[in-house]
C-alpha cells in the first residue's frame, strides 16, 4: 500500500504534468511565433509606409490611340513576356464599323501588326486593353492557393513562388487579362510595372506612348493628371455589369467595344 | 478561329485533362450511390453489384486527381492547396473534400472485406498471406459480435458517404457554376446538372462493368439486378435530361446578350458533340432502356439493349463534360468570336488522356482479383448457350457473400 499512489497525490502530480505539458509548448510557440512574426510586421509596416496615400489609376484616350503597337512592345521586353508566344499583358483592338451596321474587330499579334487600314468613311477607332486592376477582383477571389492578391495601393498581383498553374484565375477574369506564362508555368498578368512605380517611373506603355492615349497616376492625389480627367471628362469602364469595379477609365469608349 | 477573341484567348487553358477529372468523379459518385442503395436503402437486388461499386468508385477515384494534378503548371506545388487555402476560392476545398471521400471508401471497403481478408490471411499461401495479415490492421476477430459491429459500422459509411459523394461533385459543379465571366458555364443550375449526370454515368457504367465481368468470368448474370440498375437509370436519366435542356430553353427564351454566343456554339462550333453524343444519346438510350424494361422483349435483348444504353450513356456524358469545359472555353469573353481547340497527341493530348480512361480498370481488374467482389451462389453458365439456358432458367440463387454468407455489408 505504501508505494501506491492516493487519489489525492495521483491528481496533484496529474495536474502538475498536464499544466507542464500545455505551457512548454506555449512557452516554446510563443518564444517561435514571436521572432516570425516581428519580421513580417516590420516587412508589413514598411508597406504600408510605400501605399500610404496612394490609390493607382489609369486613363486609357481611345481617341488618341493610333494603333502603332508601341506599348504591346515594349510591354513584351520590360516585363519579359515572350515575344514568340501569343500572350499579352497589354495588347490594342481595332474596331472598324462598314456603316451596315457590321463590325469588325481584330488585334493580330496584340496589336503589334496591324495592316493599314483602307480608304474608308467606315468609323474606325483603336481600344488598348490591360488589366483593369479591379477593385473586385474575381481572380483574386478564385485563386486556390492565395497566390494572387491586391496591394494596398491597389494592383493585383501574382507570387510566382505561390501559384500552382491550376489555371482557374485565367478562367474568371472577364477581360482576358491573364495568361499562363509559357517559360515560368505560373499565372501572368498586367502589374502597371509594379516594379517602375515604385521607383517613381511610369508603367512602360505609358512611356512610350507617342500620343498620350494612356494615362497612369495616383487617384488620391487630387493634383495628378488621372484624377483631373476622371473629375473632368465623361469616362467609362469595361463590362461594369459583372461587378468587379474597374480601375481603368475609358475615354471615348463606344457601345461596340467587347 | 471564328470572329474576334481577345488575344490572350488563344491557347484553351483547361483541356482534356479537366474534363477527365469530373468525368472520373462522376463515374465514382455514381457508382457509389448505387452501392449505397444497397446498403442504406435496402435495395436488395443490387446486392450483387454492391461490392463491384464499390471497388469500381475507389480505383476511378485513384484516378481522377492524377488527370488533375498532371494538369497542374506547377504539379509539385499541388498541396499548397491544403497547405495555404484561400477560404474565398470554390476550389481551395478540393483537397479536404476529396480526401475526405477517399478516407470513407476506405474505410467502408476494409470494414466490408474484414472477415475476408482475416480468412485470406488465414488460407492464402506465402506473401500473399502475409499482405492479406498487413491489411487486417491485426483486427482478427470474426466472432458474430464484432462482424456485426462490421456491418453497423459499414452502414453508417455509407450513409455518410451519400451526401460526401453528392458533396464531391456537386462541388466540382460549382467551381464551374460560380465563374461569372463564363456565359455557359455560370449557372446555379450546374451543381445539380453535375451531380445527376455523374449519377447516370455511375450506374451506366456498373451496367456495363457487371455485364462485363459476367462474361469475362462465364457467370449467368442476375437479370433482376440488371433490371433494377436499369429502373433508376432511367429516373436518372430523365431528371438529368431535364435539366440540361431546361438551362439552354431558359437562356434561348431569356435571350440576353449572351445568347447569340451561345446558340453559335451549340449550332455551329459543338453541334456533333451537343446535339449528337450529349443529348441524341441521352434521348436514345432512354428509349431503349424503356424498351429493354417491357416483358414482350427476351431477356437476352433486354440485356443487350441495357448494355447498349450504358454504352451509350458513357459516351454522352463523357461528351457532357468536354461541351461544358472545352465549350465553355471557345465562348470568347468578347462575345464575339470562338476559339479553336487543338487536341495534341501527347502532354494534355490524346493519348495521356486514353490512359487515363483505361488505368482505373486496370486497377479495378488489380483490386478484383485483391478483394474479390462477386458473391456465391452465382450460376456457371457458358455464354456459347446463353439463349436457351436464359429462357428456361429463370430462378434466380439466393446470393451470399463470396466467403461467408453472414456478412451482409
Amino acid at each position: 500500500m505504501k508505494n501506491e499512489l492516493t487519489r489525492r497525490q495521483f491528481l496533484g502530480t496529474a495536474c502538475k504534468a498536464l499544466t507542464a505539458g500545455i505551457l512548454i509548448p506555449a512557452a516554446g510557440l510563443s518564444i517561435f511565433s514571436q521572432t516570425s512574426t516581428a519580421g513580417t510586421v516590420t516587412q508589413q509596416a514598411s508597406w504600408e509606409k510605400v501605399w500610404k496615400g496612394k490609390e493607382w489609376g489609369f486613363v486609357v484616350n481611345t481617341e488618341k490611340c493610333i494603333g502603332c503597337g508601341r506599348c504591346v512592345l515594349a510591354c513584351k521586353k520590360e516585363n519579359h513576356v515572350p515575344e514568340d508566344h501569343e500572350v499579352y499583358r497589354t495588347w490594342v483592338e481595332r474596331y472598324v464599323e462598314n456603316g451596315k451596321g457590321e463590325v469588325n474587330i481584330d488585334s493580330p499579334n496584340g496589336g503589334l501588326d496591324f495592316p493599314p487600314l483602307g480608304e474608308t468613311d467606315a468609323k474606325q477607332f483603336f481600344v488598348p486593353k490591360l488589366c483593369n486592376q479591379c477593385h473586385n477582383p474575381p481572380c483574386v477571389q478564385v485563386c486556390p492557393v492565395g497566390a494572387t492578391y491586391k496591394t494596398g495601393d491597389g494592383v493585383v498581383l501574382v507570387d510566382q513562388k505561390r501559384c500552382v498553374g491550376c489555371r482557374y484565375c485565367i478562367q474568371a477574369c472577364p477581360y482576358g487579362a491573364r495568361f499562363l506564362h509559357p517559360k515560368t508555368k505560373v499565372a501572368d498578368k498586367c502589374t502597371w510595372c509594379y516594379h517602375r512605380i515604385q521607383k517613381g517611373m511610369r508603367p512602360a506603355c505609358v512611356t512610350v506612348c507617342p500620343v498620350g492615349a494612356r494615362k497612369f497616376g495616383n487617384l488620391k492625389d487630387q493634383e495628378s493628371e488621372v484624377t483631373k480627367i476622371i473629375e473632368h471628362e465623361r469616362v467609362l469602364t469595361l463590362k461594369r455589369e459583372q461587378g468587379t469595379k474597374p480601375m481603368v477609365f475609358y475615354i471615348g469608349l463606344d457601345e461596340v467595344v467587347v | 478561329m471564328l470572329g474576334f477573341i481577345y488575344p490572350n484567348e488563344l491557347e484553351i487553358n483547361w483541356g482534356l485533362f479537366i474534363v477527365l477529372y469530373p468525368y472520373l468523379t462522376g463515374l465514382v459518385a455514381g457508382a457509389f450511390i448505387v452501392s449505397s442503395l444497397y446498403h442504406v436503402f435496402g435495395i436488395n437486388k443490387l446486392k450483387p453489384v454492391s461490392r463491384l461499386a464499390l471497388i469500381s468508385a475507389l480505383a476511378l477515384l485513384l484516378v481522377a486527381p492524377m488527370a488533375l494534378i498532371s494538369h497542374l503548371g506547377q504539379p509539385l506545388r499541388a498541396l499548397n492547396l491544403m497547405w495555404t487555402p484561400n477560404l474565398t476560392s470554390a476550389m481551395a476545398g478540393f483537397g479536404y473534400i476529396y480526401s475526405f471521400y477517399l478516407i470513407i471508401v476506405l474505410l467502408e471497403i476494409w470494414f466490408m472485406y474484414r472477415k475476408d481478408l482475416v480468412l485470406f490471411s488465414q488460407t492464402k499461401p506465402g506473401i500473399l498471406g502475409k499482405l492479406y495479415s498487413i491489411l487486417t490492421l491485426g483486427a482478427k476477430d470474426i466472432s458474430e459480435k464484432a462482424l456485426h459491429m462490421d456491418h453497423k459500422i459499414c452502414t453508417m459509411l455509407a450513409i455518410i458517404g451519400i451526401p460526401s459523394a453528392a458533396f464531391l461533385h456537386g462541388y466540382v459543379g460549382f467551381i464551374f457554376g460560380a465563374i461569372k465571366a463564363n456565359p455557359w458555364w455560370s449557372t446555379p443550375l450546374m451543381p445539380v446538372i453535375f451531380l445527376l449526370s455523374a449519377i447516370v454515368s455511375g450506374i451506366a457504367l456498373l451496367i456495363v462493368v457487371y455485364w462485363a465481368t459476367c462474361r469475362i468470368r462465364r457467370i449467368k448474370i442476375d437479370h433482376d439486378c440488371l433490371q433494377t440498375m436499369n429502373k433508376y437509370l432511367v429516373i436518372f436519366l430523365a431528371s438529368a435530361f431535364i435539366l440540361e435542356v431546361l438551362e439552354v430553353i431558359h437562356m434561348g427564351y431569356e435571350s440576353e446578350e449572351n445568347w447569340p454566343a451561345i446558340k453559335g456554339l451549340i449550332t455551329q462550333v459543338i453541334p456533333a458533340s451537343y446535339f449528337g453524343v450529349q443529348i441524341g444519346f441521352m434521348v436514345l438510350s432512354f428509349f431503349l432502356l424503356l424498351m429493354a424494361r417491357s416483358k414482350k422483349v427476351s431477356q437476352l435483348t433486354s440485356r443487350t439493349m441495357s448494355v447498349t444504353s450504358g454504352l451509350m450513356i458513357l459516351a454522352s456524358v463523357l461528351a457532357m463534360r468536354f461541351n461544358v469545359v472545352v465549350g465553355g472555353q471557345l465562348v470568347s469573353k468578347s462575345l464575339a468570336g470562338y476559339s479553336k481547340f487543338h487536341v495534341p497527341l501527347f502532354e494534355e493530348g490524346i493519348i495521356p488522356t486514353i490512359g487515363f480512361l483505361i488505368l482505373p480498370f486496370i486497377i479495378l481488374a488489380v483490386l478484383a482479383q485483391l478483394l474479390p467482389p462477386w458473391m456465391e451462389g452465382e450460376k456457371d453458365y457458358q455464354t456459347t448457350n446463353e439463349t436457351e439456358r436464359v429462357t428456361d432458367d429463370d430462378t434466380v440463387d439466393e446470393w451470399s457473400p463470396a466467403v461467408s454468407s453472414t456478412i451482409d455489408a
